[in-house]
């Protein structure tokens, strides 16, 4: 799978809290709703101007905080995709494969806002098109390329109506 | 083979040892919901077509977020929990009870136990020598209704700390210098596994606190041995029973050693908007506060109620400092009660609300105004947190919350604890 898109850029340490705002927890049961809200405390342009298949680039350490699995989710929702970071927390990366958002990690220092990326999934690789770059990202552990491969975790469990982890 | 903590726990439940870095799928004794995951759970096994609680008296459901509820989508979403315990005979955790962690450690999590949790601080039962850890929601949905769940097998950070905490210095003190010096993301995908001659001295309340906050480094859980002193907690619970003595091997490999010396600790904040932005109390010392906040999973427990009491004895807080208090749960609730804590807060001006999360997560009671400056006792101080993103949190000890209230400024509490 190849995508494009454009870069919205975010810094280091990007919260669920940015993520998904606590203000919003009344909205949790209705993630459509929520998903408007979409990382608004850290970008309040990025829910209302994205455009689908754009990519959220970011710093070190994306998702820290709650295990809210509504994070990725509306991140997914909203359309991005994919969540490219050098670094991501640990309880967000394993929803975010469950729910079927890909999170590559990669430096992102040379990405800026705007740039025009191609994300080729199986070469593992993504190229700046604003820049003419090539980085590659590193691969996924085999058990998440496994879980993302079935579509997520609740699919992979549909289909086999048991954890098959063996890889 | 010689085991840390964390890979004797998960060796135990699969049966054979176990080495960082593996996958493995294994039983869990305890899952947790809370009302804000909860729900979303839900969703999931009814999408699963698995409404079920594999082991109901070990899956709980609390409601503690957003409670008493503040409007009617959330008192919904209660009701669907609700609605679930009834149906599958899951334990309920109602608006009385208070917050999760603190419930799951008084009621639930035992050492050797393995504990998911869709709450990030689930981490806090580590304490007890349980493998706890927070989930998503479909994981610990999956984890309810087959009793299983699958794992990494972490590498350990050890934590060796010696010494002793001089005046006004605390648990909460250490850990935030514990964060402050590896970072955020110092123990990503790690246990971190707290020991030597202060982790046997420490009082359980004081090892909730470090275990709580394991995941503001990034960890997957926070381990203490179950000793003496975790014999004496789970006895007061009723629940001597659970209590077996757990530690980890002579000998077994961590990735990394790190030792804290107590003695050279001062009073500390965790400056906005991470965890790991510390600076001493006198460092940050002056800073006008606008509401201070006693209470959560990391600092809501009777010790830390004594604490606060202590400093607020007989003063009031500063006329342009409002002080919120909330006890962790309805026994701490009960137990400050009895002795009398509850009125101190009152009479130095205190609202004192009912058990739960409270003002923490920015949902009800203390959400924070444009530009309001806050010194809470909770875990995390992320732009937002309390409701706001326009608001600034500090995190810090109860006496220094405490003293913080009454001159209306961060404080550092040895101005008032001899
Ligand atoms: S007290 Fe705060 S940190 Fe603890 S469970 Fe409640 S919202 Fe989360």
């Amino acid at each position: 799978m190849i995508l494009r898109g454009k870069v919205w850029k975010f810094g280091d340490n990007i919260s669920t809290d940015h993520i998904a705002p606590g203000r919003y927890f009344h909205l949790r049961t209705n993630l459509p709703e929520l998903a408007k809200h979409v990382l608004e405390d850290a970008n309040p342009d990025f829910a209302s101007q994205m455009q689908p298949g754009d990519f959220i680039v970011a710093g070190r350490n994306f998702g820290l905080g709650s295990s809210r699995e509504h994070a990725p989710r509306i991140i997914s929702l909203a359309g991005a995709g994919a969540v490219l970071a050098p670094s991501f927390a640990r309880i967000f990366f394993r929803n975010s494969i469950n729910v079927g958002l890909p999170v590559l990690e990669l430096d992102t220092s040379g990405i800026n806002q705007g740039d025009q990326l191609e994300v080729d999934f199986e070469a593992g690789s993504v190229k700046n098109i604003t820049t003419g770059e090539t980085l590659s990202f590193r691969p996924l552990p085999p058990v998440m390329v496994k879980i993302l491969g079935d579509g997520g975790i609740v699919a992979h469990f549909k289909k086999y109506r048991d954890f098959n982890l063996e890889t | 083979m010689a085991s840390t903590l964390a890979e004797k726990i998960i060796a135990e439940h699969v049966g054979r040892g176990v080495r960082p870095g593996e996958i493995v799928i294994t039983g869990i004794d305890v899952a947790a919901l809370q009302d804000g995951t909860g729900p979303l759970a839900l969703m999931q096994l009814e999408e699963l077509d698995l409404v079920r609680a594999h082991n109901p008296a070990g899956t709980v459901l609390f409601i503690d977020h957003a409670a008493p509820s503040p409007r009617k989508e959330l008192s919904n979403a209660h009701n669907s929990l609700r609605a679930f315990a009834s149906r599958t005979g899951a334990v309920l955790s109602d608006i009385n009870e208070g917050v999760c962690h603190q419930r799951l450690v008084e009621g639930f999590a035992s050492p050797g136990d393995i504990l998911i949790g869709a709450d990030s601080h689930s981490c806090t039962a580590g304490a007890l020598a349980a493998f706890a850890t927070g989930m998503g929601s479909t994981d610990v949905a999956i984890g309810i209704a087959t009793g299983r769940t699958w794992l990494k097998v972490p590498e350990t950070v050890r934590v060796i700390m010696n010494g002793t905490f001089k005046p006004g210095v605390f648990a909460k003190d250490l850990i935030l210098k514990l964060i402050g010096d590896i970072g955020a993301d110092g123990a990503t995908y790690m246990a971190l596994e707290f020991s030597g001659p202060l982790a046997a001295a420490l009082t359980m309340a004081e090892r909730f606190t470090l275990a709580n906050m394991a995941v503001e480094a990034g960890a997957k859980t926070g381990l203490l041995a179950a000793d003496e002193i975790t014999r004496k907690f789970l006895a007061a619970q009723g629940r001597e029973k659970d209590f077996r003595p757990l530690a980890a091997d002579g000998g077994a490999a961590y990735a990394r050693t790190i030792e804290i010396d107590a003695k050279a600790l001062e009073p500390l904040v965790a400056a906005p908007h991470t965890v790991d932005n510390t600076k001493t109390v006198a460092a940050a010392a002056g800073r006008k506060v606008d509401q201070v906040f006693i209470g959560t999973c990391t600092n809501g427990r009777i010790e830390d109620l004594r604490i606060a009491a202590q400093v607020l004895e007989g003063r009031r807080r500063h006329q342009q400092t409002r002080l919120i208090v909330t006890p962790a749960s309805r026994s701490v609730y009960i137990q400050a009660a009895r002795e009398g804590l509850l009125e101190t807060f009152a009479e130095a001006g205190a609202s004192v609300t009912g058990p739960g999360c409270g003002a923490c997560v920015g949902v009800h009671g203390g959400v924070l105004g444009d530009g309001e400056v806050c010194v809470s006792t909770q875990n995390r101080n992320f732009q937002g947190r309390m409701g706001n993103a326009e608001a600034f949190i500090y995190l810090a000890s109860p006496a220094t919350a405490a003293a913080s209230a009454i001159v209306g400024e961060i404080t550092d509490p040895r101005e008032f604890i001899k």
